[in-house]
């Protein structure tokens, strides 16, 4: 979800976004910084005994990701006061966090990859686990992730994967491979679309062609390029938002989408993951080296993996929760309805994380450039 | 009398000064909007297109050219080319749409003329972003329009995501930009003169030609200014109506700051859009002060 928000709300995105270039070109700053410390158990001890009352936390979170009345319960099960700020995309968040200025953040909710580029970049609390007893609460799996093994730095929130979301009865046969997406049938023919962020619009034919969603290398992403560019004549368009409602009128057949944004408690919508794979996307909560509230915010994300409140992104927003026990207090119809939802751990964790590039990961900006710009 | 003359040129200079004073205390509000809003943002801009990306996407100060040498990469100067194509075809097809307009309006009765301006004005009551979709609700696969012509046995027709729907959203758009300063410039065209020229026996197309086009030539180019600067730089348009096939400046520039957070080279594209459309400006300067 961190991906798209942001096109539903072009407008709000453009405001924000224009804010946030006026913030941060106030905070100035240079935040490069590639050699900096990443986090390591050097940090201060944190004092488990601490009376929350007098601290508070502010948290910044895309729209709609936790529940509307989470202050409350935070202060009624915390005494803590709790201010939530939003973000539209993680880049905006990642403008915030970089420009140098003191955000007055306590914990920040961005998607694995950026989690690892702001410890890298020395600006992240490692987690203490002795003050998360919930992390128990966790699959083992979630502990397996490849940019943060052993949640030394982020906590996970939601994650999933990216596959084809379709109609079976508009299409003749069932697709299976990303090659139906890049070549589709006839029927399908100006009724597919692709995902417009860059890590997406590549994977499709970063997959269809065997590589690696992390590669770097300029002769594979050369030949990603000319898989796509040769896809585009298919295409109805580019879109990170709306392929759900474009499948249910029937303007779409077949979409790029992911996991819990495919809407298969409809009729006739179904979800596959291709077989040559796709990737492992994770949203993850991360304390800011700068919070001052430290004891407070590993206090919010223990509340966080409660079951029950963990539980609640599952129902309301159909993502997979990294969270054992809140999955297996869900609704069984909802699952039943829901089939994204009943994956595994262990066949998310077939897919391949999406981790930082670092420099190179402007190789994908241009790519997703070239591609759009292309005729 | 020496002592008088320097007594009254000072008496001149201190009434000189305090107009410059009164001036600048009027002024004041307007300049430090200018100074605060418009001034200061440019200046960071332009600064920032010297400086190179950071690892994390913030600005490192380190001194270069290379978001310069890098607009001239093909791939940006393709869309670059591509947005003066697309701008210039909304331009000219609304100029061709709004010109006829215009003159009629400029001959209605008074109490049909403010109908007709109102008319014309009253689409931007609704929100822009609004009106977009609902070209989409019209044009889409299953829309509106494809409904209607599938009861006729037509179609489906592909309107939608393609550069044609662009160039119909931005004269959609802008239209209203093109009218108004054409209708104020036919406005105030003395009738004597068309009649005078119709006396000395020209045909009408050429009483057009030689009279009221020259005439009302500055409407016309700041028409055009009004219609070609919102479109060259739009980037809603292209996303919502094009489906992102086909990307403008607007997108690039959006893009580089919102995806790529790479501000330098965001910095650097806005500031060649600035100087096509200050080319632009002073082209438009200069035939309004011929005229």
């Amino acid at each position: 979800m961190s991906r798209a928000r942001y096109t539903r709300r072009l407008p709000a995105a453009a405001l924000v976004a224009g804010l946030a270039l006026a913030v941060s070109a106030c905070g100035g700053g240079s935040t490069d910084s590639a050699a900096a410390p990443a986090a390591s158990a050097s940090s201060a001890q944190l004092d488990p005994n601490m009376d929350l009352s007098k601290q508070s936390i502010t948290i910044s979170v895309w729209p709609g990701y936790t529940p509307e009345d989470l202050p409350k319960r935070v202060k009624d099960k915390l005494k803590t006061d709790l201010k939530v700020t939003l973000h539209d995309t993680n880049e905006i968040i990642m403008g915030k966090l970089t420009a140098g200025a003191d955000t007055g953040l306590d914990v920040a909710f961005v998607s694995g990859q950026y989690a690892q580029a702001l410890n890298e970049a020395g600006l992240l609390e490692p987690i203490h686990p002795e003050l998360i007893p919930n992390l128990a609460n966790l699959y083992p799996e979630a502990k397996e992730l490849s940019y943060d093994k052993g949640n030394v730095f982020s906590v996970p929130y939601t994650w999933g994967t990216t596959g084809i979301c379709y109609r079976s009865d508009l299409v003749k046969t069932e697709p299976t491979s990303w090659n139906d997406i890049l070549n589709p049938p006839d029927e399908a023919k100006k009724k597919v679309t692709m995902m417009t962020t860059e890590r997406w619009l590549a994977l499709p034919a970063v997959k269809a062609l065997g590589l690696s969603v992390n590669t770097k290398s300029d002769e594979d992403l050369a030949k990603v390029k000319a898989k796509l560019l040769e896809a585009k004549p298919n295409l109805l368009r580019y879109d990170d938002v709306d392929f759900g409602k474009r499948l249910t009128s029937g303007e779409a057949v077949m979409v790029e989408a992911w996991d819990g944004w495919c809407p298969t408690s409809e009729k006739n919508i179904k979800f596959v993951v291709p077989k040559e794979g796709s990737d492992l996307w994770v949203d993850t909560m991360v304390v800011l080296k700068s919070s001052k509230n430290k004891e407070a915010a590993h206090a919010f994300i223990n509340f966080i993996l409660d079951p029950e409140i963990h539980g609640w992104a599952a129902e309301n927003i159909l993502y997979k929760v990294p969270n054992k026990a809140a999955m297996d207090k869900l609704p069984k119809d909802l699952v039943e309805k829901n089939v994204p939802l009943q994956m595994t751990p262990s066949q998310l964790l077939a897919g391949e994380s999406i981790i930082d590039l670092g420099e190179d990961s402007t190789k994908f900006t241009r790519l997703a450039t070239e591609v759009q710009a292309a005729k | 009398m020496t002592s008088s003359t320097v007594s009254g040129a000072t008496a001149k200079s201190r009434s000189r000064r305090s107009r410059v004073l009164g001036r600048l205390v009027f002024l004041s509000p307007g300049l430090t909007y200018l100074i605060i809003l418009m001034l200061i943002p440019l200046a960071l801009v332009i600064s920032y297109a010297f400086f190179r990306r950071g690892r994390f996407g913030g600005v490192i100060y380190e001194l270069t050219g290379e978001n310069f040498t890098r607009l001239l990469d093909p791939i940006y100067l393709d869309v670059v080319l591509d947005s003066l194509k697309l701008a210039t075809a909304a331009t000219v097809i609304a100029l061709l749409v709004g010109y006829p307009t215009a003159y009629v309006i400029a001959q209605l009765p008074a109490k049909w003329k403010t109908v007709a301006l109102v008319a014309i004005v009253l689409p931007f009551w609704t929100n822009f972003l609004v009106r977009i979709y609902a070209w989409i609700v019209l044009l889409s696969g299953p829309g509106l329009v494809n409904t209607a012509l599938g009861k006729l046995g037509l179609g489906p027709f592909e309107f939608l995501y393609n550069q044609g729907t662009i160039v119909t959203g931005l004269i959609y758009s802008y239209l209203p930009l093109m009218v108004l300063p054409l209708y104020a410039a036919i406005e105030k065209l003395d009738p004597q003169l068309r009649e005078a020229s119709a006396n000395l026996g020209a045909r009408p197309a050429r009483t057009f030609a030689s009279v009221t086009l020259p005439l009302t030539l500055p409407g016309v180019v700041t028409g055009c200014m009004f219609v070609f600067v919102p479109s060259f730089g739009n980037f809603v348009i292209p996303e919502l109506l094009g489906g992102g096939r086909s990307i403008m400046v607007g997108n690039l520039i959006r893009d580089q700051f919102l995806k790529a957070r790479d501000w330098p080279f965001g910095s650097a594209l806005t500031l060649a859009l600035l100087a096509v459309l200050i080319v632009l400006l002073l082209l438009q300067a200069w035939s309004s002060r011929r005229a």
